[in-house]
């Protein structure tokens, strides 16, 4: 068996004196762990950092084996985040989601928000306001996705400023504003129709009010039925790149 | 399946052997026979050795070193600066520092960093310490000499939050270059790091 794809280093774990268990989110194979001869060398370390972008080739006798990586660097962009809190807390928080997808599933469209995340994780708040998004993608592939796209209520398509905890679809303005204290604010950079590149960051409230959205949805469908409470790398980096605890 | 050469006490030693890092079973075969041929000068020494370090070593309550007295000779040496803390991963790096005689202050040995892949969190680290540590009065720098990378910085910023409220001055090893490192066979990290901690001559 071998394949040979793009991938984002999610961890490295030391193996015997030499080697290391390498896990990368791939974008045509998931997540994907595989050995790397050399791998604890000063050689092959900063390459194997979380967040670079890597070429990986992975070769196996058999599918189920872990196999072998030969990987080289393309994007080594973890050494330029060391000196930044936010960064940081940010990698392991993705790293963290990401090893929510079982492993050898493919996800492209999660590989390529957390491509276009990890390499925009310099600026604080552009990293909030897409760390929010890559949690709110990460519900739907996991089948926990929120309806952003119209009323609950209405049906209606324009004005939709709330979500409802209870069926997390979106709710208008007006058919909203009876029980404005029981939903959830929606930040304009989450709704459906935002666009790709919205002209300005969030404000520090709309991103406090996206995460405390995606926080309670990815606490009770994915975090909660574990047994476990959202992580804390996860208030790490909200406090680092929004402020507040 | 190879066959048992010596006793079962020899291939019981060789086992123990070939547990060290740095050894693995051909390694520590030899290892066996070097000691077992050097009796008197090696292996009864090595054996008394072996005894009194596994008797006397300790963990340093206040820095967390190791040491054959509590609290350690870095702790009680009061030729030392006792106005910076050198905060260190591992008690190997304590030893590194100390090799290359760069600082002449307290250690704290955290046993470890921040690592959600391993299951490591605060909690596990001696980390609670080291913020009370750094309250006391006398103390007036912190260095975080941690490894640069993703968890070791990690863990840096995060005792940095946490010391942040104390009246001290929080301090990290420069990234870059390393002496003798030539540009061409350094990765972009490292280069990337380098130029931006860039200094003026």
């Amino acid at each position: 068996m071998q394949w040979a794809d793009i991938g984002i280093v999610l961890g490295a774990r030391r193996h015997g004196e030499t080697s290391a268990v390498v896990e990368l989110m791939t974008r045509q194979h998931g997540r994907h762990l595989g050995l790397v001869r050399g791998g604890s060398g000063t050689r092959q370390k900063p390459v194997l950092q979380v967040g670079n972008l890597v070429s990986a080739m992975w070769r196996a006798r058999l599918d189920e084996h872990l196999g072998y990586y030969l990987i080289e660097g393309l994007d080594l962009r973890a050494a330029s985040y060391l000196p930044m809190a936010h960064a940081l807390y940010g990698l392991n928080h993705l790293a963290a989601l990401c090893r929510l997808l079982p492993e050898r599933d493919s996800h492209p469209a999660v590989f390529d928000l957390l491509e276009h995340t990890v390499a925009h994780l310099g600026d604080p708040s552009l990293a909030a306001a897409l760390v929010a998004r890559f949690e709110l993608e990460l519900l739907a592939e996991l089948g926990f996705g929120l309806d952003l796209g119209s009323c609950a209520a209405t049906g209606r398509t324009a004005e939709l400023v709330y979500v409802s905890p209870r069926s997390g679809r979106a709710v208008s303005r007006e058919a909203g504003e009876p029980w404005r204290d029981k939903l959830f604010a929606l930040p304009a950079f989450l709704g459906a129709d935002a666009p790709e590149s919205q002209s300005g960051a969030p404000s520090p409230a709309e991103l406090r009010d996206a995460f405390a959205l995606t926080g309670f949805f990815l606490a009770r469908h994915v975090y909660e039925p574990r047994g476990e409470s959202l992580p804390d790398q996860r208030h790490h980096f909200i406090a680092a790149a929004v402020g507040g605890k | 399946m190879p066959t048992a050469v010596a006793g079962p006490e020899i291939e019981r030693l060789i086992q123990l052997l070939a547990r060290l890092p740095g050894l693995g079973p051909r390694s520590a075969r030899r290892a066996a026979l070097a000691l077992i041929k050097k009796r008197e000068q090696l292996m009864a020494p090595l054996s008394a050795a072996l005894q009194i370090a596994m008797e006397r070593s300790s963990i340093c309550r206040v820095c967390g070193n190791i040491d054959t007295s509590d609290p350690c000779t870095v702790c009680t040496d009061e030729r030392r600066d006792p106005s910076v803390i050198v905060v260190v991963e591992d008690v190997a790096d304590l030893w590194a520092l100390e090799r290359a005689q760069v600082v002449n202050a307290r250690y704290h040995v955290l046993g470890g960093i921040l690592s959600p892949l391993d299951g490591v969190g605060p909690d596990d680290l001696s980390i609670d310490a080291l913020v009370k540590r750094a309250h006391a009065p006398e103390v007036k720098e912190v260095i975080l000499a941690l490894n640069a990378t993703v968890d070791g910085q990690t863990t840096a910023h995060y005792i940095t939050d946490l010391i942040g409220h104390a009246n001290v001055k929080v301090t990290r090893l420069a990234y870059g270059v390393p002496v003798g490192g030539e540009l061409d066979y350094l990765d972009e990290g490292t280069l990337a790091a380098a130029i931006r901690s860039r200094t003026p001559l």
